[in-house]
């Protein structure tokens, strides 16, 4: 593993900031740095590929400038109505799982734990259903109250009940029980996917084509009104989240040692859940299952950077975008002209990365 | 000061402490001791402000019930007994976690790297914590504990270590090592408040001992007037032999073994251990 193991400055000579042996920062700082710019690169290649050929120089000189006389009205079309929103939506889904992932995976302190994996997503999924096909029935005044963002709310909610009830299982005396909380979000996952299929047998056809699409996960069809009905969510959990490392930071030790630390960890508790069901309520409500995101990028990040949450958090929302759009890309690519769902390819890569961190972990932690 | 009144506290329906009255002075190590299951870290539980109690206690006059964790935090520092990471840390990184400072973002590595070499770990920066030995977790702990109230004074007013059990998993070099850093702690202003097993660590180095039995403060005071044969075979109900050492500079405390029950083989087949030997 890598570690920056610059020796201290020379003596008489004030060097600042001085780097020690086994601090990280510097690698992270520059990883992050990086992340940065790879993430521009993705972004002008997703916008770039696709059935219209369109030369990568010119895109960007359009998105830069505003000046688009350099591409076709056709190319301005694709461009800026199906695939910019694509992307963006994309790279808004990716950084939010990812985020969303390493939070969880603090608060709970798991490598494990994943809003996917344990039950939250099938939970906001429970919640989002429930307003795809109730919202113009039943649930018609609710959905109207809350307008475009009814969705990512009743996904948020469906969420926010999964993880407080998946906390309260697992958690004893501020340990949580790896083995309690996998079964436990299992269960939680089956009651949801069994209320949701309850649902989708109301559902009528135009509903269950929606739903099966949507299920399998999906950047595609993506919208600017979509974008606008979750970007206010994404956008400041994504952007807030570091607050959130110094007591994940603190949280590695145990519940006791952070209140030790002087973190109030009952109300820090309350505000990392709500981030968690909130960023996944909004990811999942838009783009139904998309699986793995939130647990391969903090794991690979953990590998590279280390664990402090002050730098894994903005690096797993750049790394998280990063994937997200190269696995849509993936997903544009294979059987073109058509495409799979998103979610087939996070899974299919997502899976056995799961297992491997399991068969590294087996004979390390007793599970 | 630490100081505690009448401290009750009941988890679930069994009443663990019934009414401990307790001080702990800066400038001085005090030291808890008592049997396995007396209450000594339930105690130190619900004077970290870790678990409700009835009673009072304060620290420096503030009211540890109703203080914000990090009221607390800036004037004590909390060594468990034991402590798990969920995360691979370097031993930087997780001494860096004590800096109240470093976790919001200052750089404070230097006092990292002079709490490490405090507890004899200079060199460990760049080791995962995970790798170390049980002695040495506990020593990266401790390095941790130092670097969050590094000095024992903050505005003329002093600072506590709370340590359970700081010894427990340590070879002789390294007790005698950490209870020095204990005592000279406290010889610089600070407070010290240790859970002790050792009892001839005990007598070294506390300047006031707090015995405890069933939940209840049996005896308190100076080393000589509470650690005697009387209150330790009450107490421990073991044997004991007090002496001195043999250049007569300081105590010495050991079980009688000739007096102790000897394993009874034929009633205790599978032999409880424990019971039958005096352990420490």
């Amino acid at each position: 593993m890598a570690i920056s193991s610059d020796s201290a400055a020379p003596a008489g000579r004030r060097v600042a900031p001085r780097r020690h042996r086994g601090d990280r920062s510097a690698l992270a700082r520059a990883t992050i740095a990086a992340l940065a710019v790879l993430l521009a690169l993705v972004f002008v290649f997703s916008l770039t590929s696709g059935a219209t050929d369109t030369s990568a120089a010119a895109v960007f000189w359009a998105l830069v400038t505003g000046n688009d006389a350099a591409i076709s009205t056709v190319e301005r079309v694709v461009i800026f109505d199906i695939r910019l929103p694509r992307t963006v939506l994309g790279a808004l889904i990716g950084a939010s799982l990812a985020v969303s992932g390493a939070v969880m995976q603090g608060l709970f302190r798991n490598p494990l734990a994943d809003p996917g994996i344990v039950g939250v997503s099938a939970g906001a999924g429970l919640g989002a259903v429930t307003f795809i096909v109730l919202g113009t029935g039943v649930l018609a005044p609710v959905a109207a109250l809350f307008g475009i963002y009814h969705v990512p709310f009743a996904a948020f909610f469906g969420g926010l009940v999964t993880t407080i009830l998946l906390y309260r299982v697992s958690t004893r005396h501020g340990r949580t029980s790896v083995a309690t909380m996998l079964l436990a979000g299992i269960a939680l996952g089956a009651l949801a996917g069994a209320f949701t299929g309850l649902l989708v047998f109301w559902a009528d056809d135009q509903q269950l084509r929606d739903l099966t699409f949507w299920g399998l996960g999906s950047v595609a069809g993506a919208t600017w009104v979509k974008i606008a009905a979750v970007a206010p969510i994404i956008v400041p959990v994504v952007l807030l989240a570091p607050l959130l490392a110094r007591g994940l930071n603190a949280m590695t030790l145990g519940e006791a040692t952070a209140q030790h630390l002087g973190l109030n960890v009952q109300r820090f508790k309350r505000i990392a859940i709500v981030a968690v069901a909130a960023a996944t309520g909004a990811a999942v409500a838009v783009s139904g299952g998309i699986g793995f995101v939130g647990i391969v990028v903090p794991h690979l990040l953990r590998l590279l950077i280390g664990p402090d949450h002050r730098y894994l958090l903005p690096a797993c929302a750049l790394l998280g975008a990063v994937m997200l759009l190269l696995a849509d890309a993936i997903a544009r690519q294979v059987v073109a002209p058509a495409e799979l769902p998103i979610g087939i390819v996070t899974a299919a890569i997502g899976a056995p990365f799961f297992l491997w961190i399991l068969l590294r972990r087996r004979g390390i932690v007793d599970l | 000061m630490l100081k505690a009144e009448n401290i009750h506290v009941d988890l679930g329906r069994k009443t663990i402490l019934h009414g401990i009255d307790l001080a702990a002075h800066a400038g001085r190590v005090t030291a808890i001791i008592g049997p396995n299951g007396s209450g000594k870290t339930t105690l130190m539980r619900a004077l970290t402000g870790e678990i409700a109690f009835q009673g009072s206690a304060t620290l420096n006059g503030v009211d540890i019930a109703g203080a914000q964790p990090w009221q607390l935090a800036a004037m004590r520092g909390v060594l468990p007994q034991s402590a798990t990471l969920a995360f691979p840390f370097t031993v930087h990184e997780v001494v860096r976690l004590g800096l109240t400072s470093g976790i919001m973002g200052a750089d404070g590595g230097d006092l990292v790297i002079e709490a490490l070499k405090a507890v004899d770990l200079g060199g460990f920066e760049a080791r995962f914590y995970q790798e170390l030995s049980g002695g040495e977790q506990q020593r990266v702990q401790l390095a941790r504990v130092l670097c969050q109230v590094w000095e024992p004074l903050l505005n003329d007013v002093p600072r506590f270590l709370f340590l359970d059990e700081p010894v427990s998993s340590l070879d002789i070099k390294h007790q005698l090592q950490i209870m020095r850093i204990a005592a000279d702690y406290a010889a610089r202003g600070g407070g010290v408040l240790a859970i002790m097993h050792d009892l001839n660590l005990t007598a070294a180095f506390a300047d006031h001992v707090v015995l405890i039995s069933d939940g209840r403060v049996f005896a308190a005071g100076k080393p000589p007037d509470v650690l005697t044969s009387g209150n330790l075979e009450r107490v421990y109900d073991c044997p004991m032999r007090i002496g001195s050492a043999p250049d007569g500079n300081g105590m010495l405390v050991l079980p009688d073994l000739a007096a102790a029950q000897p394993i009874d083989h034929q009633n205790h087949a599978s032999g409880d251990w424990n019971d039958a030997t005096s352990g420490r």
